[in-house]
């Protein structure tokens, strides 16, 4: 009953939907630089920080290329994404829909749902390391696939199920708790870091881009890692968020902005959560490999306990529950809009349980930067499509919204440019032995391409 | 009494990340250091629980 009046609460919320957001909600740029800084200040940035360090990367390659990478992905939001958001302020699912057809929309928030289970179950690991201090159990290591044991299961279900269970009772308080929290977690990343420095050799400021070099980011990667260079680092962090800004799935978002320029309020989360964040559990992790003798259990919760204390643990239980809880809630709303009639908090209950058991599977979280680039590819060419269709169909004469002109429930040139695309980069990277990290950019000239050239043919075809 | 809460509240703040500098700088240690932050932690997040709950 209680479930079903929250749930009820949750149906009236008023988010403009299927119309554009009216201008008394809009809001100005602060407003979207606090929440970007919030968002991308959160669990994963615990796994990414370290997974740099496993891999090899020098620090001089880590300072620029996290630089200049977040400065293009800081680019994409403002000059890709929130243009379009400003001018037509609908979802992306919306718009999505005039373009691509209902079905079509279907197939994305499936998959889209799908990547959001993934994504919240690595939080819900990253949270587990920290609940399983006490236990002392064993943790899996960088190159595990398989759960570490039945301790480790037992675990990850209880926090998947406390979880879940917050995430159906709805959005709103976690994310307030949410908004609260992130400052105070930027500076428990930061503190952390400041205050290992002695550890590893810092002894006044000057120290440290040397010590950075030899004991932090030495340019070798760990046993059983890929080498990662300055290109690596600069295309995952332009790319790592590519599903949000050159993929639009932020134009839910942007809609809300009252100029275009809020685009550049990214910067808020690139700069605080993609570097600060990134470069300090980067530190932290350095030294529980100097500590341990470079031993490759991976465990964010320790290593952040050695480092912090109970604050420390907090601090990563917190961001993995802040980035799990309100994905699964988007999760659910993906899959509700394929099935408007079920319950939001029974849909909700079915991601929470996909996810729990998704992050009983460490190799979920040993592969995120992997698992970050392929979600960002895959999403990636209904961003181009969207692209397209909006600034250059109405110029060469091809029909813009398709599926809303013409009452069509799947715009067949849009499939063809989601799959295509898609096979194409497949395709590269068998032959070229590109590595994932670096096919969004092809994969989306060649999106533009493909959609330009079927939605000429389709058009020409269907309107015969 | 809205004032003084937040008064507290950036207190915890400052109490997260100042002696994390003192470590650095040698004049406290790092034992220390994690209980300032769990101090600190307290006092930011207690006002502001206070506050949402009212």
């Amino acid at each position: 009953m209680l479930l079903e009046k929250l749930s009820a609460h949750l149906e009236e919320v008023k988010e403009y939907e299927r119309e554009p957001v009216p201008a008394s909600r809009w809001r100005g740029f602060k407003s979207f630089l606090g929440m970007y800084a919030g968002e991308h200040t959160a669990g994963t940035e615990f796994v990414i920080g370290p997974l740099f360090v496993a891999h090899g990367a020098g620090a001089m390659d880590l300072i620029l290329g996290l630089l200049l990478g977040n400065f293009l992905a800081v680019l994409s939001w403002a000059f890709i994404c929130a243009p379009i958001a400003v001018r037509e302020r609908v979802t992306l699912y919306y718009l999505l829909e005039k373009i691509c057809g209902k079905h079509l929309t279907n197939a994305y928030n499936l998959v889209n749902a799908l990547m959001f289970c993934f994504l919240a179950g690595s939080m819900i690991a990253v949270s587990a390391t920290a609940i399983g201090i006490p236990f002392n159990i064993p943790l899996a290591k960088l190159t595990d696939w398989l759960p570490s044991g039945i301790p480790w299961i037992i675990i990850v279900v209880l926090v998947g199920a406390v979880t879940t269970f917050v995430a159906t009772l709805g959005y709103d308080k976690v994310e307030k708790f949410s908004t609260i929290a992130a400052p105070w977690m930027i500076l428990v990343f930061l503190a952390a870091a400041i205050a290992v420095l002695p550890e590893l050799g810092v002894k006044n400021w000057g120290d440290f881009f040397q010590v950075a070099q030899d004991k932090i980011w030495t340019g070798k990667p760990l046993t059983g890692q890929s080498k990662f260079t300055f290109w690596h680092i600069l295309f995952f962090a332009w790319f790592c968020n590519m599903a949000m800004h050159i993929g639009m799935a932020d134009l839910s978002i942007l809609r809300y902005a009252k100029k275009w320029t809020a685009g550049f309020a990214s910067a808020g989360g690139m700069y605080v959560g993609h570097y600060i964040a990134w470069l300090a559990s980067g530190i932290l992790y350095a030294l529980f490999l100097q500590q341990s003798n470079e031993n490759l259990e991976f465990a964010p919760g320790p290593v952040a306990y050695s480092a912090a204390g109970i604050t420390g643990a907090l601090c990563v239980i917190i961001a993995g529950w802040t980035t799990a809880n309100p994905t699964i809630y988007r999760a659910g709303l993906a899959l509700q809009a394929i099935m408007p009639k079920a319950k939001t908090w029974k849909i909700t209950l079915i991601v929470g349980s996909i996810t729990t058991l998704a992050a009983c599977f460490p190799a979920l979280v040993m592969q995120l930067l992997d698992f970050v680039a392929l979600y960002g590819l895959i999403l990636m060419p209904m961003g181009a499509i969207i692209f397209i269709d909006y600034w250059l169909f109405p110029r060469i004469g091809i029909q813009s919204n398709l599926a809303a002109v013409k009452n069509l429930t799947f715009n067949v040139a849009a499939l063809i440019t989601w799959l295509g695309s898609l096979l194409a980069c497949y395709l590269i990277a068998k032959t070229t032995g590109l590595e994932i990290f670096f096919l969004g950019l092809p994969g989306w000239f060649l999106a533009a391409l493909i959609y330009i050239i079927s939605s000429y043919v389709y058009q020409k075809k269907w309107s015969k | 009494m809205k004032i003084l809460l937040k008064l507290v509240s950036i207190v915890g703040l400052i109490l997260t990340i100042l002696p994390s500098i003192g470590v650095f700088y040698e004049v406290i240690s790092q034992e220390e250091n994690k209980y300032f932050m769990l101090v600190g932690t307290l006092l930011w997040f207690g006002p502001k629980i206070i506050f949402k709950a009212k």
